[in-house]
């Protein structure tokens, strides 16, 4: 066939043309040249232009965490390579579909300490799912295709295909996606039906439930979300969710018990402590969810539902566990549930809800706004106001301001969330924002920042200006690190180290001088003029809310405590454990 | 929960491409888990397969971590923990050097006579050995030799393979 024969940046092209994709988030370099010409000769596939390699990386997270569909990410070798680890490690962290492409110096030169050469492959390894060196040009639209099943299938991750620019130049064969098929990698979907007959009967035997979902569940697709709603509601157990699966259950739904773990509301940890049968679907039992992993819902038999089985018996073993993915595990469980004619023991269920009623009724998120400065969970509450009855995809970075708004913003649906929940790195929020505007063009996006945060990426402003994304910054300016303030407030003495910033830009100013729109807002009075404009403005915006700077994000269950050892409060009456100085 | 270490040998059937080495090592020292022998071969050179065995030891939750994490691998087919999987043998082969003269020079020789090592090599003053057994028998061989002379020791680390007709 020889009008399967083409260059290989043609291959690059079409390969993804083949594979559905319609975005690149990129920077060129000298070894990815060849594939930049091959970009400018077609018109199928839009390239953004991205300010700093971890600009894409994360956009391209935001735009497969909204869509379901893997970001691509395109960088050249050596430096390009290295300023993508960031991001790829974020999205193995979180189980985020990604395929970067990297380009590499020609195969000759490879371990010859060439001009921007870095091992890429060796320097990824640890932080992708897969990754591939293609050496013959020949491999290279099998890999490709490759890249593209490993990366979404079974437990999704980012894959690295290292492309030489000897590689990309030379002529070879396509060979389109149907003919490719994975040797060994063929990730289990449905569940074991004994295991999830055995579920059932134990959640039916449960006096205390509680169902404890996470990324899992939007990871494995929309209908996931349904069906674990379908499930919720006809068992009619109490749900909490990991920051990771915001959204797969509706927040506006009296059986939703709020985010669990670190920072997780009163009433789902203490459901999770006091829960006699615990389902966890499509979550990981992350330290920030048990806190002190020995004390950890002592009483309990757990259920665990994952489409990989590395998690299994990870940190917390468990009494079943059906490993699948979610949606099919929920869609059988609710098939047998439906079919079982015994039900859970009426009376202890609402007994049990009557104590979660107790707990919701400590009112663990309150606050107090007075005449003096904006209290940050304040300036969400008028943030979620103004977008309420809205189709809104919220980002965040990193820290106490990500903490406020999982507990404050009220999440319906899947694929609006986006957060850096597993590595947790400052700078994510603005490019993924920007990945999600550029994915769903008409909709309102809001990246809840910090300013020390927002600092680690601004230069994507410049992105959002030039790519038409008006994605809206909502600043929860503290001049301080404020979670790391928090915590040597309570840790460590009062002993401020290194935690505050002096000579912050000014941020009206310094968005102007990307052509963004700023704004700010210093008193609660000016909240929601600041909003309103900040949501009416056609284009980009910064708002700088000027914070409280002492204001702290409770509850909070310090590392290394257990979930009964909360602080709620500046006024709390517990004594934070000292013994969690060593635990992160 | 059972928390006693113990000694897990475990083979790994993986795609011989570049790297797959580097993913196996990779994965044990970045989540902290012990290898006390690794031998890597090709076994199957029309469909490319290598052979892994890795001696491992820890918890009964770290061994199946251990597992689950070494399936997780995308080059990787297979993976077996022949100590809990049945029955199976297990060989170590060794070179070991020893140098002396006199009385020393023919006991060490009396002694692989009685371990049934092999002598591979021979001068007026040395020996080298080769013998296979379980590494318990070469540690027995090895420590018997220190006092006659022993100059240097090379050893395969384990492979082992489950007893019977049924294939891994």
């Amino acid at each position: 066939m020889s009008d399967a024969r083409m260059s290989g940046s043609r291959i690059v092209l079409r390969a993804l043309e083949d594979q559905g994709v319609d975005i690149i988030f990129g920077y060129p370099g000298g070894a990815v040249l060849p594939l930049y010409d091959a970009i400018f000769q077609q018109n199928r596939i839009r390239h953004v232009l991205v300010r700093h390699e971890q600009g894409a990386t994360h956009m391209a997270e935001g735009y497969a965490r909204s869509t379901g569909k893997p970001g691509v990410v395109l960088v050249t070798s050596g430096p390009g390579a290295t300023n993508a680890v960031t991001g790829l490690t974020d999205a193995m962290m979180d189980s985020i579909p990604v395929v970067c492409l990297t380009g590499q110096v020609a195969t000759h030169l490879i371990g010859n300490d060439a001009f921007q050469e870095a091992d890429t492959v060796g320097i990824t390894r640890p932080c992708t799912k897969h990754n591939y060196l293609v050496r013959d040009v020949d491999d290279l639209a099998r890999v490709i295709h490759e890249a593209f099943y490993v990366a979404t299938s079974g437990r999704p991750g980012p894959v690295v295909v290292d492309i030489p620019k000897d590689v990309s130049v030379a002529e070879g064969e396509y060979v389109p996606p149907g003919t490719v098929r994975h040797k060994t990698y063929r990730p289990r979907l449905k569940g074991d039906p004994g295991a999830i007959e055995r579920a059932v009967k134990m959640l039916i035997s449960a006096k205390r439930p509680i169902v404890y979902s996470g990324g899992g569940v939007v990871n494995s697709g929309p209908s996931a979300s349904r069906l674990l709603t379908e499930f919720v509601r006809l068992t009619g157990f109490p749900i909490t969710s990991t920051v990771m699966g915001l959204g797969c259950f509706p927040a506006s739904d009296p059986q939703w018990l709020g985010m669990l773990g670190m920072h997780g509301t009163y009433e789902a940890n203490l459901a999770m402590a006091g829960c006699d049968v615990m389902v966890a679907v499509g979550a990981r039992f992350d330290d920030r969810i048990t806190g002190r992993l020995d004390e950890f819902s002592k009483g309990s038999r757990k259920i665990h539902i994952d489409i990989d089985p590395s998690s299994i018996n990870k940190n917390v073993p468990v009494d079943v566990a059906v490993v699948g993915d979610c949606a099919h595990v929920l869609e059988d469980m609710i098939g047998v549930w439906k079919s079982s004619g015994v039900r859970p023991d009426a009376s202890s269920v609402e007994d049990w809800w009557n104590q979660i009623d107790t707990w919701r009724g400590r009112d663990c998120l309150r606050y107090e706004q007075g005449d003096g400065p904006i209290k940050p969970q304040y300036a969400l509450e008028r943030l979620r106001e103004r977008c309420e009855g809205r189709d809104v995809y919220v980002t965040t970075d990193v820290g106490q301001h990500q903490m406020w708004a999982a507990q404050f913003l009220p999440f319906e649906k899947p694929n609006r969330w986006m957060t850096s929940g597993g590595l947790g790195t400052m700078g994510y929020g603005l490019p993924a924002a920007i990945g999600v505007q550029i994915a769903h063009p008409g909709a309102p996006v809001v990246c809840v920042s910090g300013e020390a945060s927002l600092l680690m990426c601004i230069q994507e402003l410049s992105t959002a200006v030039q790519h038409r994304a008006p994605v809206k910054v909502f600043l929860l300016n503290n001049r301080y690190m404020g979670m790391v303030r928090q915590w040597q407030e309570l840790l460590h003495g009062g002993r401020y180290a290194e935690s505050y910033m002096d000579s912050l830009p000014d941020f009206v100013r310094l968005a102007e001088s990307f052509g963004v729109t700023g704004l700010r807002a210093t008193e609660p009075g000016e909240l929601d003029k600041v909003v309103e404009e900040m949501m009416a403005v056609p284009g980009p915006v910064i708002a700088d809310i000027r914070v409280d700077p002492d204001e702290n994000c409770f509850p909070m269950i310090p590392a290394g405590s257990a979930h009964y050892d909360m602080l709620l409060g500046p006024n709390g009456d517990t004594e934070v454990n000292e013994d969690g100085l060593a635990v992160v | 929960m059972d928390t006693e270490q113990r000694y897990h040998t475990i083979a790994v059937l993986v795609d011989n491409e570049a790297g797959v080495l580097a993913r196996v090592i990779g994965l044990f020292s970045g989540r902290g888990y012990n290898i006390e022998s690794l031998t890597v071969a090709e076994v199957d050179t029309e469909e490319k397969l290598s052979r892994i065995t890795l001696v491992t030891s820890g918890t009964p939750m770290v061994i199946e971590q251990i597992k689950a994490q070494l399936e997780r691998l995308v080059p990787v087919h297979k993976v077996s923990d022949l100590t809990v999987d049945g029955p199976s043998v297990e060989r170590e082969l060794a070179l070991i050097k020893v140098r002396g003269s006199g009385e020393k020079r023919v006991e060490s020789l009396r002694i692989a006579d009685i371990f049934r090592a092999r002598v591979v090599d021979s001068t007026a003053d040395s020996f080298v050995f080769e013998m296979t057994g379980s590494t318990e028998k070469l540690d027995a061989f090895i420590e018997l030799m220190k006092p006659l002379g022993l100059v240097d020791v090379s050893r395969t680390g384990v492979v082992a393979i489950s007893r019977g007709a049924g294939p891994m």
